[in-house]
């Protein structure tokens, strides 16, 4: 099977999708020509032609809403923002447009369409080219929200989210497009967005991730495994809205202990979610308080500190450690 | 004007002319010009070596749009920038020190080492910032101007008589913060001038690509009823003289106004740009136009500089800027605490629960 980096898995899905279907555009700031400053959507304008792989003028805030306007009409855009903080320049069109189409036309003109931004730090870059706002959109009702953690599962999901009727916020995470290749399929594969993997089974604590926090959890998890002896469960969320609830509660009720990490600000990021849900359903069987490791509540720090905010596999080490040792 | 890429050793003093701003300012000029561009090399090497992380975007090509827009203003005038924002700040006399500091992430710089290259403040020198989102900073250079404004004619009962230059690139014309910036100070009668370094790009996008109206864009400010020039921004006396016109009459009017100052950004958008959206032959043609060299040979050929004073010119700054750049790796990283300082007014912010910085638990 060949092997794809995040990168390459996207840009296979993308030209797959467009392949399918003519309904499906991208469009973006130098996505065309120059195939995006990530170089997902590289080789597509040759491949489709400038009808359909479009360069926009420097205005997230058009983008958006002429992607709207698109979706309502039948077509199936896929716009990219550069950076997940330039996303804020549109926030109007998303939340006004992008998110209530379906219900305010009463389901006159529903809206398929997907926002591909990438998010999240550890490529030594600055606030609004390294933050995770996931929380804002994940909060917004009418938008699905999708995170997937490597090349396989992104490959799947874009294409889920393409072919999902309903709009989806796909957050790329950044530090993860390159840093590591995996067996992606050529033929189409796809996954059920609002469904969490269980990546590992395990008795003891159910570690709950998503995006570019996966890595360190893994690692993490192997330490905790073979030298502390510890059995972690260790759940990818890939889709924050729609949360799979289930696979979360089910998972606790196992083991009655929970870390959960994310490097969006700690404030109602979305570790707050899951801790209320795991509250609201799983409360009798915790046998510890739910932990949370999380992006502090300041702006992106700059780039000499950036591994002091963000969660690495010691802090998480550390977290999973004081959960197990937490005696009431 | 023809120039050739370097600058003329033989002065010709016999033609020597005294029109246009003084012999001396020139010489000034064109100092502040080396260092803009002295600190621009050190600055991506010092990237090239990792010792610089964030993004960088340098403004060599550029250096007599903030040098001869600086002349033209009055020490106390706001001024407000995008990303390719060292200049500025040089132009308007941060110690290139801080600025270095800045770059490398240390505590002594402009703001604290936490921001780097987009985040060149200096409250001294007027310099309202840097700003990493295009565009975003173009509705300040309004406020600013309904800020002084208002001082001086509310507060202090007088007449408005400072005046704010609103920095812009190209790509920005296209965000829609900048057209209601436009609006809102045409509306509000102030006094700020939008100055657009149209060097022709936006990353890999061409004006013409990207803008409608890109080969005239004055045309937008015509749309909200400003005044308007096209300036050459390869040559500093061109730029000078330009903006002291319309600086003169902003502040003399109260009326907003806009200026497309045609420039060219020599390297690459940022530190990895391959550059494939334009020509050879086109670069090849603006280095040509180098502002630094255009001036030089200005002052060899009818001011008479001489070759030894500048190369002593060029020295200076050279030592200056090597000065500047052991200072800033002398200066400290800062603190882990920083990261939650100046982030509200408490020295922590008001957190709480388990919100509450580790660092303040040991
Ligand atoms: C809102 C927003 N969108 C996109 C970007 C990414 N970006 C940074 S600079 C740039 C091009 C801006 O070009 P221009 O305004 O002409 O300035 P120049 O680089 O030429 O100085 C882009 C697209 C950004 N920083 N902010
Ligand atoms: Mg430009």
């Amino acid at each position: 099977m060949p092997q794809r980096t995040m990168v390459e898995a996207l840009n296979l899905a993308l030209d797959q999708s467009m392949a399918n279907d003519e309904n499906v555009c991208v469009m973006g700031e130098d996505i065309a020509i120059n195939g995006g400053v990530f170089r997902v959507t590289k080789g597509l304008l040759e491949k489709y032609g400038s009808n359909r792989v479009m360069d926009t003028p420097l205005a997230e805030c058009g983008i958006i809403g002429t992607a709207v306007g698109m979706a309502i009409y039948g077509l199936k855009p896929v716009a990219e923002i550069q950076f997940s903080g330039f996303t804020m320049q549109a926030f109007d069109q998303i939340e006004q447009n992008m998110a209530r189409y379906r219900s305010r036309s009463r389901d006159r003109y529903p809206i398929s369409m997907v926002m591909r931004t990438p998010y999240g730090g550890g490529i030594r870059a600055v606030e609004h080219h390294s933050e995770s706002r996931e929380s804002y959109w994940a909060h917004t009702p009418g938008l699905k929200v999708v995170i997937p953690s490597g090349p396989r599962n992104a490959r799947a999901l874009l294409k889920a989210s393409i072919d999902d009727p309903d709009p989806v916020v796909f957050y790329e995470p950044k530090a993860v497009y390159r840093a590591f290749r995996e067996d992606v399929p050529d033929e189409p594969e796809t996954m059920e967005i609002g469904k969490a993997q269980v990546v590992r089974e395990g008795a003891d604590l159910t570690i709950i991730a998503y995006g570019a926090m996966m890595r360190p959890v893994l690692e993490a998890t192997d330490d905790l495994v073979e030298l502390h002896g510890m059995d972690i469960e260790v759940i990818d969320l890939l889709s924050i809205k729609p949360m799979d609830t289930q696979t979360l509660v089910e998972s606790v009720t196992k083991t009655g202990r929970c870390v959960i990490v994310h490097e969006g600000p700690r404030t109602c990021g979305i570790a707050a979610e899951i801790i209320a849900r795991l509250n609201e359903d799983a409360f009798e069987h915790l046998i510890a308080p739910i932990k949370r490791l999380t992006g502090y509540d300041i702006h992106f720090p700059f780039f000499q500190v950036e591994q002091h905010y963000l969660p690495d596999a010691d802090s998480i080490i550390e977290a999973v450690k004081e959960t197990m040792a937490f005696d009431a | 004007m023809t120039t050739s890429s370097k600058p003329d050793i033989t002065p010709q003093s016999a033609s020597l002319k005294a029109k246009g701003p003084s012999t001396d300012l020139l010489k000034q000029w064109l100092r502040d010009m080396l260092l803009i561009r002295e600190f621009e090399v050190r600055t991506m090497q010092a990237y090239q070596n990792k010792k610089i992380g964030g993004f960088c975007h340098v403004y060599i090509g550029q250096e007599a749009v903030a040098v001869g827009c600086t002349a033209a203003l009055e020490p106390n005038d706001p001024v407000v920038t995008a990303y390719r924002d060292h200049g500025h700040a040089l132009a308007r006399g941060m110690d290139p020190k801080y600025g270095m500091a800045e770059m490398f992430g240390r505590i002594g710089g402009c703001a604290k080492g936490k921001g780097g290259s987009m985040h060149f403040f200096d409250k001294e020198h007027h310099m309202y910032g840097g700003h990493g989102i295009v565009g975003a900073q173009t509705p300040l250079g309004a406020g600013l101007a309904f800020a002084t404004k208002y001082e001086d004619e509310i507060i202090n009962g007088g007449v408005s008589n400072r005046v704010t230059l609103s920095f812009l690139g190209d790509g920005a014309l296209n965000q829609g913060s900048f057209h209601e910036a436009q609006n809102l100070a045409g509306v509000l009668d102030l006094p700020v001038i939008f100055v657009c370094e149209n060097n022709g790009y936006s990353m890999g996008t061409a004006i013409s690509r990207g803008t409608t109206m890109g080969h005239d864009i004055t045309s937008k400010a015509a749309g909200y009823g400003f005044d308007s020039a096209v300036i050459e921004g390869m040559d500093v006396i061109e730029v000078y003289e330009g903006m002291k016109a319309v600086v003169d009459k902003c502040r003399e009017t109260s009326r907003p106004a806009f200026v497309d100052m045609r420039t060219y950004r020599f390297k690459g958008h940022s530190m990895s740009d391959p550059r494939k959206y334009r020509t050879k032959e086109e670069e090849q043609q603006y280095a040509q136009d180098d502002p630094i060299d255009k001036l030089a040979n200005e002052l060899m050929n009818n001011r008479g500089l001489s070759r030894d004073e500048y190369d002593v010119m060029a020295k200076e700054v050279k030592k200056q800027i090597r000065e500047a750049t052991k200072w800033a790796e002398a200066s400290p990283i800062p603190d882990i605490e920083e990261l939650y300082r100046d982030v509200y007014v408490e020295k922590f912010g008001p957190y709480s629960g388990t919100s509450l910085p580790a660092m303040l638990e040991d």
